[in-house]
């Protein structure tokens, strides 16, 4: 077990010009769970490369505990990568098919038969040991191929999308099994998914990438409360976050009907180069209904109602001028807003609801940088 | 509820529509499959019949089969010898409307051989070696593509004779990856993973009691490694000599040539005095003997064969004595007098033993046999006959041996 550093790693591949990841400078814990998360072409997979020995690192160092492992050979790094196709030996017992690598490496068989027993007990098959693969379920074929990751003992896991290749339901299953198995292993694992919902739900922390770089690195709570940028605010938290451009008028953030209240801090912390505009982003959850004329009330014209039973959500256009309305885009899309409702009082198609960001709830950013302004 | 398929194809064969797609591969009635798979493996395959030929058909993720389909096909245009890919079809629903896997389909490459079914045939005791020489071949061809395999094993292949040799052809292509230029760190990963495969693989066969036990898996799975580095060595390396010994340039070639490959570009540069001469292959291409044959007779046939071939070409020009003559001419009459004879001769029922290369192949070393027996020189027809009767009638036909393996893969971890 050990921590693993990325201490400004890069890799630009030969021919172009942008660093596929650029100078990642990133820490993981002894026993940490890191999910390494954004969408397709960040950087992720290759940083996880990187770490696993897969891509060249054309500058910066990558440090398995205090070891520099930079130009050290895959195999020769300590670590498993538990994303490739694990065969399962149908002649051979559970018991070898667990633990043949460590036959291969010559490892006596008395240390072959403890460490195998020691996984078979974490992954609850120690009963069928002895048995062929054919004797065991389909779950339990799968922990098979896992133990045999676990007997190597490793200092860390590199996990590149495992679940990519499920249907929806047996993600979520196999989701919640992973975590708790490296909860109980405590090896430090790191994990690559384009699907934020699996970040938040599996890391101890989470770090978004985007184009190569680093946004925010934090726990599922931090990126969830307080996103470092638009991207993030963006792209972490399900349905997304509504983010709209406003213009500053007398210490307020105002866009058509909409005059949402900023504190001096957040406006004194504005450049020039934000040319008196301002991101205000809202998640559907952190608006309150509220009666028209209220201070800092959004008009909302209701396009098209989902009631869910526990929730519901009206996905909207921002009242009054069309063109005013592109200014506000959400997980929907463009002119798109989504708040959501008490679902025993719901708004019909047409009607225009007026809503009003929760007080703490309101993310603001500078308009030329995308970076995230004092409350 | 009708289901609302989507079929990715480059060329549709209709006949495909006609299968029932409605219904989970595993319950496909015996009536539409060609054979049934032995042992356990983790995707869902069967063989089907379709338009004269078989097809293979594997139910797995959407995202996997169409990143499947996409390498095969990259590896089909470059050449590559993997299997070739019909299809992806999506949208798959019972008549209840619940929904069913997608599925690849691939065509099934006619005389090849699955690892498993070589073993269970007349045993020599160098066939594990053989395999894999043909895999580390392939291994080294797909590398030098800029090809990332991910699970190279005997499993993940299949293997068809090609002149006494084996030629190793890729199957499954779901964690590959095409790369401008593969690291050292990938090339030494994907070959320490062929290496813990085929180790594994022998061992399940000894466990299966199908590989005698007294075989050192350890060191015949090393064998991947030894023949590959020496290979890549071969087509990479940078040479030095002096210039008095230019000659080493033309040798480097025919070097390259001799183990099939043509070279594309050779860097060569001087030291500044200008005493010393170095070399190094940028671009080398596979099927250096194939193109040739090609190019002479038309003949598509695999890298040994071919080698063969134009080895027995270039003995029937001298016996002919017909060195002064053009290639082109000369190969026109070894085909018709020597190849097409010998082929044809096979009877119609005897030809799904073996392919026509193969064939041709197995007379040549059939003649040579009973020549040394009889203490004569036996004329090919002679013995193409002798062959027919005491040989091939009594192997098994080879044109569809189907079997998708043994070994069970699990793709990602799914508990």
């Amino acid at each position: 077990m050990a921590s693993v550093t990325f201490d400004k790693a890069t890799r630009i591949y030969p021919g172009t010009e942008r660093p596929a990841v650029d100078a990642l400078d990133l820490e993981v814990g002894d026993g940490e769970f890191l999910v390494l998360v954004g969408p397709s072409g960040c950087g992720k997979s290759t940083s996880l490369r990187m770490l696993a020995g897969l891509e060249d690192v054309n500058s910066g160092r990558i440090l398995i505990g205090d070891r520099d492992v930079t130009d050290v050979q895959p195999k020769d790094r300590d670590i498993a990568m538990v994303f490739q196709n694990y065969a399962l030996y149908p002649h051979m017992s559970v018991a070898d098919n667990m633990g043949f690598a460590l036959k291969i490496a010559g490892k006596p068989k008395a240390e072959i038969r403890q460490r195998v027993e020691e996984a078979a007990k974490i992954l609850d098959l120690t009963e069928y040991l002895d048995r062929k693969p054919k004797a065991l379920s389909g779950g339990q074929r799968q922990r098979v191929a896992m133990g045999r990751a676990i007997v190597r003992q490793p200092q860390v896991f590199l996990m590149d999308e495992p679940l990519s290749n499920l249907d929806a339901k047996l993600r979520v299953q196999t989701r919640t099994q992973i975590a708790s198995l490296q909860r109980r292993l405590g090896v430090t694992t790191v994990y690559v998914t384009h699907d934020q919902t699996e970040a938040l739900t599996m890391g101890d922390r989470i770090a978004v990438l985007k184009d190569g770089v680093l946004q925010q690195v934090g726990t599922p709570r931090d990126m969830y409360d307080r996103p470092a940028n638009v991207f993030v605010a963006g792209f972490i938290g399900s349905p997304a976050m509504n983010l709209g451009t406003f213009h500053i008028e007398d210490g307020a953030a105002v866009l058509g009907e909409a005059r949402v209240p900023l504190s001096r801090e957040t406006i004194s912390a504005l450049g020039n180069d934000s040319k008196g505009e301002i991101i205000v982003g809202f998640r559907p959850e952190s608006l309150d209904r509220v009666s028209a004329g209220t201070e800092g009330a959004i008009p909302v014209t209701v396009d098209l109602v989902e009631e869910l039973g526990s929730d519901a959500f009206v996905y909207g256009r921002l009242a009054g001028s069309k063109e005013l309305a592109e200014h506000i885009s959400s997980g929907a899309g463009e002119a798109q807003i989504i708040v959501r409702i008490d679902p025993r009082d719901v708004p019909m198609k047409g009607d225009t609801v007026y809503a009003r960001i929760r007080p703490g709830e309101q993310h603001n950013f500078a308009a030329a940088t995308g970076e995230r302004l004092p409350d | 509820m009708a289901q609302s398929l989507e079929i990715t194809a480059a060329r549709l064969d209709p006949a495909l529509l006609d299968l029932p797609w409605e219904v989970t591969l595993e319950e496909w009635p015996e009536s539409v499959l060609a054979a049934l798979p032995r042992g356990i493996s983790r995707h869902v395959v069967r063989f089907v019949r379709l338009s004269g030929r078989v097809i293979a058909i594997k139910e797995i993720g959407e995202t996997v089969a169409f990143h499947e389909y996409e390498m095969l096909r990259n590896l089909n245009r470059l050449g590559a010898p993997s299997v070739q890919p019909l299809a992806v079809l999506t949208g798959r629903s019972t008549p209840q409307g619940e929904p069913l896997d997608s599925v690849l389909v691939t065509e099934h490459l006619q005389f090849s051989l699955p690892y498993r079914a070589l073993f269970s045939q007349y045993l020599r005791p160098d066939t594990a070696t053989r395999l894999i020489d043909a895999l580390a071949v392939l291994l080294v061809r797909l590398h030098v593509l800029g090809f990332y395999w991910g699970d190279v094993s005997l499993s993940n292949t299949l293997f068809r004779r090609d002149a006494g040799a084996f030629a190793a052809y890729l199957v499954d292509a779901e964690t590959g990856e095409f790369q401008p230029e593969l690291t050292v760190g990938q090339r030494e990963y994907d070959l320490d993973i062929a290496r813990t495969n085929i180790i594994g693989e022998l061992m399940d066969l000894q466990a299966g009691e199908i590989l005698d036990e007294d075989v050192d898996t350890i060191s015949v799975g090393n064998r991947i490694v030894e023949r590959y580095t020496e290979l890549w060595h071969e087509l990479t390396s940078s040479e030095s000599f002096d210039t008095g010994e230019r000659w080493r340039v033309a040798a480097r070639i025919d070097r390259l040539n001799e183990l099939g490959y043509d070279v594309g570009e050779l860097a060569i540069t001087t030291d500044i005095d200008g005493t010393r001469i170095h070399i190094q292959p940028k671009v080398v291409d596979a099927g250096h003997h194939h193109r040739r044959l090609m190019r002479l007779t038309g003949l598509d046939v695999q890298e040994n064969q071919a080698r063969r071939m134009l080895n027995d070409l270039d003995a029937f020009r001298a016996a002919t004595d017909r060195q002064g003559e053009e290639e082109e001419f000369v190969a026109h009459d070894w085909l018709a007098r020597v190849f097409e004879p010998t082929v044809r001769a096979i009877p119609r029922d005897l030809r799904g033993k073996l392919e026509p290369a193969e064939i041709f192949h197995e007379v040549l070393e059939h003649r040579w046999f009973i020549s040394q027996q009889q203490e004569r020189d036996v004329p090919l027809p002679e013995a193409v006959q002798s062959y027919i009767d005491n040989v091939l009638r009594h192997r098994p036909d080879e044109r569809a041996v189907l079997d998708p393996g043994d070994t069970r893969t699990i793709p990602r971890i799914d508990f």
